[in-house]
């Protein structure tokens, strides 16, 4: 199934797809932050801030890419445990926005600790089921759900609903990819159920306001256009008003005169879609499509589980991202504040995604290593 | 790699289960890709008007109204620089917030700013709250500009009269369309806001004046923030009117009068000029223009010497023995006297069971037709006048341009009443009875006329019987081309009368200021011809005038012309409850004309009149 000889040449085609992929997506992302950033009128605007993260993302890349993942995967505890430590100091120390407390100041930037933390539970859940044999409900279900818990409750506390978000899939993917016996699946099904009302209470409870609304205007967004359901009726006008072949760059008038908020971050796909119209969108689609496609192909060819679970779950991450993100712009889901992987501007979250590629793409290469 | 080994067969299950992956992935995109569909092409077009709309305000850029100059140029109304208060509905978060802040910062009614903002209309075009704000007001809403989204304060031109109250009937007053007008075809262009002549000229010439506004489009962010301002449609300025009247020769008219109620007209009976026409009390039109509470409107429609009633145009009074002029022509074409044919006159005419008196207890003997004119005698023409009977005396009073418009450039001018058989049958579902045959014939009884058409009556005599219908613009200035467009006079008729008629009439009444009831008008500088006339109020006579309450005294009349030789001006006064218009209106009359004649009016003007037209080819404008 696997042809070896082929595999083992080191830098090859599927790396050159790979990463012509990825710096696709990358340049995709620059042009529409500069679209709706140009005429900030800063020395040192986001898109030219975004290029230097890309670059720092890069050498991330690299590291991980040309590193022995089995040596970086035993450092996922006690890198949980710095992630945990940093979480926690974030909610005392951190710099909030709009109610939301997730950034460490670093000088003239700051640090999202939560978007690391996804990196580091996949190597976490990875390394605890390769390293033996887990077996039985509470070895594959509960232990780690036990080491997600922690961490998710930090990110909620912040809050942080599309990082939690985030990290549920994470856990969900791995658990369903690491194989449950079609009895506990049953089980977990059933008490999800049994449990879905005081969760939905418990949840419904610990939101902000504004976490509430959103999840209530996706239900109607022109109910009030002034208000709550502004982000979502403004991103799909934005959207729709691209129509075929969009209104070319600059002239996203959604995003340039401002009516769409967040057009370089969370909102980027509906600046892109409103400037390049359905066939930018399904270029792009095709483009995530063929990333995602050939991480998929470095899971089949994996050689070990600990690689496997590892490029699954950065596979699942990065799909979750895509679709929940586009999702939200296109008015299927809720707003949920999870960025668009890859185009979506943040440093964190572009160094964090950058470096799972490269662990993902670490998985497909023979046991050479640089590091 | 030890503990890899360990799991194989795990790797292999998870390798195998990833279908599930490549399945919920194509299941998901293909999702995504049919939501995408949906809202870039199905419904593409629908959002794509939505962020068109998003991004534009429509903004109104009104025109700069015409300007109003007398016959000399000087200016009689013009527009001024001045702040108003906008809403951009479309921006108001919260309109009874909005609202309560309004009414604390400048203090407006806050039932008038609520009836402003959620009038019908449409939602994209700014809604007009105040206009004409100080400067104080002005800096206090710029201030807390971020506390009130949408609100903006504009500089806009503002109708300014210089001369104040001078001449406001004739000019009229501006104010901002009625939702009632706009439902007519010729304000349909308009919109809520925008300010049309609602009074005199302002009304009558609303459409040349007016202009036409132009449109702008503002692309704004989501702050409300100018980024680009797009003119649609430039602005037209409305065009400029020249009038016919020399304000100074007004300004001494409206002195005349004074505090009195009543009416002075003066024309040029060659062309039918206006050269003044007062009528007092007036009003201010610059407060008129201005956005009135319905308490300060209520002020001035329920004022009881009805200060917005052009006396002019629509005040309707009985001529009295003015109305003898006419009478005496009529008596002369019907032959129902010659110029020598005498009359008795004892002080009364018996008619059935009836005295009707003459104004003199006692009579004037035997009077001529020269003599009853000059004496203003009523027996003789109570006689001549039962001759000629009612339907004869209402052909020619229709002929003098009675009963009927004058024509002149004013909205809503009224045509009195010139009493016939079929008028009473019609009017008041009554026959015709003889005695009031006989009040008709001196003017009294039903007969109705205003001053407009007693000051074109005695100027048609005056022009030898051609009769010019009265005049008010000479000239039209359109802004755009500087072209001046001239107002041709317009010839309305000439009299029917046989030569010789009017100069017997014209001689007598010039005998009127130089030895009859007119005395008081003699002048030295210029010949004055006229005639007096009292318009009886009440037939309750019972002592002086001066004992009378001021209500029940009579109307003073006076029409003249001059100088008696070459007519240049014809002047009409009437003063309300001002007594006998010997006394009181002849002295008027007299001022005015030497005025005149010391202002040298009888030079040209400054705008060239055009040739004299008929009517039917006189190209429109203001024909009515």
């Amino acid at each position: 199934m696997i042809d070896r000889g082929y595999m083992s040449r080191g830098f090859d085609n599927f790396d050159v797809r790979f990463i012509g992929l990825i710096f696709a997506i990358l340049g995709i992302g620059v042009l529409s932050i500069y679209s709706v950033t140009h005429d900030q009128g800063v020395a040192f605007p986001f898109y030219a801030k975004q290029v230097v993260w890309i670059l720092l993302g890069t050498v991330a890349f690299l590291v991980m890419w040309l590193s022995d993942y089995h040596r970086i995967a035993r450092l996922a505890y006690p890198a949980y445990a710095i992630i945990l430590i940093l979480l926690t100091v974030v909610l005392f120390e951190g710099r909030s926005s709009r109610g939301a407390q997730r950034w460490i100041p670093m000088g003239p930037f700051a640090f999202q600790p939560s978007e690391f933390a996804k990196l580091v539970l996949i190597l976490t859940l990875a390394h605890y089921y390769s390293q033996a044999p887990r077996v039985g409900w509470l070895q594959r279900v509960v232990l780690p759900g036990l080491l997600v818990l922690p961490g998710l409750l930090l990110i909620l506390k912040q809050p942080d609903l599309g990082s939690g978000l985030s990290f549920l899939a994470i856990y969900a993917a791995m658990l369903l990819m690491v194989g449950m016996r079609s009895k506990a699946v049953g089980v977990i099904l059933l008490f999800s159920l049994m449990l879905f009302p005081f969760a939905w209470e418990l949840m419904w409870g610990s939101l902000h306001d504004y976490q509430r609304q959103r999840i209530m205007t996706f239900v109607d967004p022109v109910y009030d256009t002034g208000g709550k359901g502004y982000h979502a009726l403004q991103s799909r006008i934005a959207i729709g008003a691209g129509e075929l072949t969009g209104k070319g760059l600059y002239g996203g008038t959604q995003s340039q005169l401002k009516f769409l908020p967040e057009g370089h971050t969370d909102f980027v796909f509906s600046v892109f879609a409103e400037e390049w119209g359905f066939l930018g969108v399904l270029v792009l689609l095709l483009l995530f499509v063929g990333l995602i496609w050939l991480s998929l192909e470095v899971v089949a060819r994996a050689k070990d589980q600990l690689g496997a679970l590892l490029a699954v779950g950065i596979l699942c991450m990065l799909c979750f991202c895509v679709v929940i993100n586009i999702g939200m712009t296109a008015g299927m889901f809720p707003i949920v504040g999870i960025p668009l992987p890859l185009m979506s501007y943040g440093g964190s979250a572009t160094i964090m995604t950058m470096a799972s590629l490269g662990l993902l793409l670490n998985v497909k290469r023979r046991r050479l290593s640089f590091f | 790699m030890a503990t890899a080994g360990l799991h194989d067969s795990e790797l292999g299950e998870l390798q195998r289960r990833l279908i599930i992956l490549r399945v919920g992935l194509l299941l998901v995109v293909a999702l995504l890709g049919l939501q995408l569909w949906n809202l870039q092409i199905r419904e593409g077009p629908y959002y794509r008007d939505l962020s068109e709309n998003n991004r534009t305000r429509s903004v109104i850029m009104e025109p700069a109204r015409g300007l109003i100059y007398d016959r000399n140029g000087v200016l009689l109304a013009n527009n001024v620089p001045s702040f108003t208060l906008y809403v951009s509905l479309e921006d108001v978060t919260d309109r009874e917030g909005l609202i309560r802040q309004l009414t604390n910062l400048l203090g407006l009614d806050e039932a008038l700013i609520r009836k402003k903002l959620t009038a019908r209309g449409s939602k994209q075009l700014p809604r007009k709250v105040k206009d004409r704000l100080t400067l104080r007001e002005a800096t206090l809403i710029e201030s807390h500009r971020l506390d009130l989204p949408g609100v903006m304060v504009q500089v806009e031109s503002q109708r300014n009269y210089p001369g104040g109250t001078t001449a406001s009937h004739l000019l009229g007053y501006v104010g901002e369309v009625s939702p009632e007008q706009l439902e007519k075809p010729e304000f349909s262009e308009l919109h809520q806001g925008s300010v049309v002549g609602q009074y005199g000229v302002e009304k009558f010439f609303d459409r040349l004046m007016r202009g036409q506004a132009g449109q702008k489009s503002i692309e704004v962010d989501a702050i409300g923030h100018e980024k680009r301002t797009v003119v649609v449609e430039q602005p037209h300025a409305g065009d400029n009117l020249y009038l016919t009247i020399d304000v100074r020769l007004q300004k001494v008219a409206e002195n005349l009068l004074g505090e009195e109620s009543g009416a002075i007209v003066a024309l040029d009976p060659r062309t039918g000029d206006v050269l003044a026409m007062a009528s007092r009390p007036g009003f201010d039109p610059n407060v008129l223009s201005r956005e009135l509470t319905p308490k300060q409107w209520a002020e001035i429609v329920q004022d009881e010497r009805r200060p917005l009633n052009n006396r002019a145009s629509q005040g309707q009074y009985p001529p009295g023995s003015v109305y003898k002029v006419m009478m005496a022509a009529a008596a002369l074409e019907t032959k129902t006297v010659t110029p020598s044919t005498s009359i008795f006159c004892n002080g009364g005419y018996q008619f059935g069971r009836r005295l009707y008196h003459d104004w003199k207890a006692g009579g004037h003997g035997s009077v001529d037709l020269r003599h009853a004119l000059v004496q203003s005698c009523d027996v003789y023409f109570y006689t001549v006048g039962q001759r000629m009977g009612i339907e004869t005396m209402a052909s020619f009073a229709h002929q003098f341009g009675l009963g009927e418009e004058t024509g002149i450039e004013l909205p809503s001018e009224r045509i009195g009443i010139v009493p016939s058989e079929a008028w009473k049958r019609k009017a008041k579902n009554e026959p015709w009875l003889p005695g009031e045959t006989i009040s008709a014939s001196i003017g009294q009884g039903y007969v109705n006329v205003t001053p407009l058409q007693m000051a074109s009556l005695i100027g048609t005599v005056a022009n030898d019987g051609a009769m010019f219908r009265p005049r008010l613009v000479q000239a039209v200035m359109d802004r755009a081309t500087g072209e001046l467009q001239r107002r041709p006079a317009v010839l309305k008729r000439t009299l029917n009368l046989r030569p010789g008629i009017l100069p017997v009439i014209k001689e007598a009444l010039a005998g009127v200021v130089k030895e009859g009831t007119a005395t008081k008008a003699q002048s030295a500088l210029v010949t004055i011809a006229g005639k007096t006339g009292t318009a009886q109020m009440t037939a309750l006579r019972t002592g002086p005038e001066k004992d009378i309450p001021k209500k029940f005294r009579d109307h003073a009349w006076f029409v003249a012309f001059a100088p008696v030789e070459a007519p240049t001006i014809a002047v009409a006064v009437l003063g309300e409850h001002m007594g006998h218009g010997g006394s009181a209106s002849a002295p008027l009359a007299k001022e005015l004309i030497e005025t005149y004649v010391r202002l040298n009016l009888d030079a040209p003007s400054h705008v060239k009149d055009g040739a004299v037209v008929r009517v039917g080819d006189a190209g429109g404008q203001g024909t009515r």
